[in-house]
Formats: C-alpha cells, sequence, structure tokens
C-alpha cells in the first residue's frame, strides 16, 4: 500500500521530452518569469551529466562555452515544468557516462565524436 | 484542534506553479475513527481518542476489541489521543480523513525518531571532538572536559555526554502542508518529519499557528 502511494506520486515526463544522453548537444527552452512578464530563455549545450534515472529528483546537467571561454553549466530536472521544450541537435559517441572532462578541455580538444541519429 | 493518525511513507518531491523544487514528505493519514471522546465533566480533561490501521481480529486482545466494539469502529490497531482546549466538536463513531487539513496549512507532527542507540557525544551533540592530528591517540571523538575539578567536585546534572540517541517522542512544528488527497488518504507536508518509513505518526493543527490566529483575534 505504502509502495502504491508512492509510486502514484511519480511524476509524468513531458511525452515530447525527448531521449537525451550524455554527449547529446541540446536547446533547452525554459520559461522565465520576470514580473509580470513572460520570455522563453534558451540554453543550448552539451549533456555532460545525467543523475538519478527516473526518481523524482533526477536531473540532466547541460554545459555551454560562453563568451570568451567561459565555461556555463546548468542543472535542469527532467521533470521541471518550466522547461517547455528541449532539442537534440547532435548526437555523439562518447564512452562515458558523465563527461567532467570537458570541463578541462577547449576548442578542439573538447569536440565529441558526431553519431548519426534522425531527428525528431 | 484538528489531528489525524498516519504512517509516515517516504520522501519525493514536487514542483510549485514557479517551477521551484519542494521537498516532502508523504503521510499516509487516516481513515481514523473516534473512538472516545473525553471531556472536562467526565475524565477531568478534553481529548479525542483516534484509531487508526485495520488489523486482523486475532491480532488485539479481548478487551481492545470490546472498547472498539462499543465506539462501532472496525477493528485498529493504533489508538491515540488528540488533546482539545476546548469540549471536542466530534462525537463517537465519527471518521476523520485527510481533508481535514487542506494545501498550505500549517500543522506539527509528532513521531518516534529513528533510533540512533547508545550514541557518542560527536552525534548526539553534535561536539566537535579532538584534534585529527599533532600526536592524538583516542582522543578524535572524545568529549573533553565534564567541567571543573575538586570545586564543586561532581558534574553538574544536564551535562552533555554520550548515551541513548532516537526513539524518542519528537515533534516537528509549522510544517506547511503542500497537498492532500482524501481519496488516497494523503498528505504531503514540506520538509522531514520524525521517524522510518512506515512508523506511526501525528498530525495536527500548529499550536503555534492558532497561538497566533487566536492573539490576531
Amino acid at each position: 500500500m505504502t509502495n502504491a502511494l508512492m509510486a502514484s506520486l511519480q511524476p509524468e515526463l513531458n511525452p515530447d521530452f525527448p531521449d537525451i544522453a550524455p554527449g547529446d548537444t541540446v536547446r533547452v527552452h525554459q520559461r522565465i518569469v520576470e514580473g509580470r512578464n513572460e520570455r522563453i530563455q534558451v540554453f543550448q549545450g552539451v549533456v555532460i551529466a545525467m543523475r538519478g534515472g527516473k526518481t523524482a529528483g533526477a536531473t540532466y546537467t547541460v554545459r555551454r562555452t560562453g563568451a570568451h571561454g567561459v565555461g556555463v553549466e546548468r542543472t535542469f530536472p527532467i521533470y521541471s515544468n518550466t522547461v517547455e521544450k528541449v532539442e537534440v541537435l547532435r548526437k555523439a559517441r562518447v564512452r562515458r557516462a558523465q563527461l567532467y572532462y570537458l570541463r578541462d578541455r577547449q576548442g578542439k580538444s573538447a569536440r565529441l565524436r558526431e553519431k548519426r541519429f534522425v531527428k525528431a | 484542534m484538528r489531528g489525524i493518525l498516519g504512517k509516515k511513507v517516504g520522501m519525493t518531491q514536487l514542483f510549485d506553479k514557479s517551477g521551484a523544487v519542494i521537498p516532502v514528505t508523504i503521510i499516509e493519514a487516516g481513515p481514523c475513527y473516534v473512538t472516545q471522546v473525553k471531556t472536562e465533566e467526565t475524565d477531568g480533561y478534553n481529548a479525542v481518542q483516534l484509531g487508526y490501521e485495520v488489523v486482523p481480529e486475532r491480532k488485539l486482545t479481548k478487551g481492545q476489541r470490546g472498547h472498539l466494539q462499543k465506539a462501532g469502529a472496525p477493528l485498529l490497531r493504533r489508538l491515540r489521543e488528540i488533546r482539545y482546549d476546548e469540549t471536542p466538536s466530534l462525537s463517537v463513531g465519527d471518521v476523520v480523513k485527510a481533508d481535514i487539513f487542506a494545501e498550505g496549512d500549517l500543522v506539527d507532527v509528532t513521531g518516534v525518531s529513528k533510533g540512533r542507540g547508545f550514541a557518542g557525544a560527536v552525534k548526539r551533540h553534535g561536539f566537535a571532538g579532538g584534534p585529527k592530528t599533532h600526536g592524538q591517540s583516542d582522543r578524535h571523538r572524545a568529549t573533553g572536559s565534564r567541567g571543573a575539578g575538586t570545586t564543586p567536585g561532581h558534574t553538574f546534572p544536564g551535562t552533555r555526554a554520550p548515551g541513548q540517541y532516537g526513539a524518542a517522542r519528537t515533534t516537528v512544528q509549522n510544517l506547511r502542508v503542500a497537498l492532500v488527497d482524501p481519496e488516497r488518504n494523503l498528505i504531503a507536508v514540506r520538509g522531514a518529519i520524525p521517524g522510518s518509513r512506515g512508523s506511526l505518526v501525528i498530525v495536527r493543527e500548529s499550536v503555534k499557528a492558532l497561538k497566533k490566529a487566536k492573539r490576531a483575534k
């Protein structure tokens, strides 16, 4: 009974949420409320880690290189209701689950080997 | 004083409208049956006795069964009293469900905290312990001094020391109710509550909020 109650609270994944994996280049569209205004902020980068499987607290981390080569990472909950849409732009062949080594690299050495895939 | 008995189910997280994460504890609350009402005249104090958790007949003694039968309640394992300041508005036979609370209410949750056995002062009272280096041996988690010497000649009562930690009745006050679903007998409160999963908890109206409301009036 208690397990059933817990299971009934499992959040439902947005049906449009794509299958993402570490190494993917994604574009995350997030709804931002500023005072009375609402706008969509786009964050594009490489998924460098996913934590928590399908549990309620599961997250993924997106890294992008900003101005002057400054790395910016943002972590989003996969069930977040502020994320409007996630687009997968590229998939890459990677050999580990967490791509934290990308933090120490820039330019040519920070490239990933692309994997062909059919864009949804 | 609204109150209900329940079982701690576990913790999870929800999102509020702005997308912020709320850590919540899920409580399977009720249905509870009023098995006895105590009043100032009959018992010297005001309280409602609630029963919770239906069990097979063999789990209860004849005395317990008789008590429940008198109240017209099913066979229940847990009986707890909720104290009232005024004469209780509930009467024997009433059923209390999770819908006595609503989203946004403040509640106090009482339970028996997890037992940690005979614990040292570092775990039990947050002592810092001793230095890790500089020639220390056996002093890493020591309590340090317990007081002065020949004067006063004894350790003062109440000095924090190692001992039994946990497995004690604990109340966490002013938790906000994040979700109520009477159909599933579910109450979710923001934050953590005492006890292990599956242990009995009492959810009551927040006494601090009640006091504040009374003062405002």
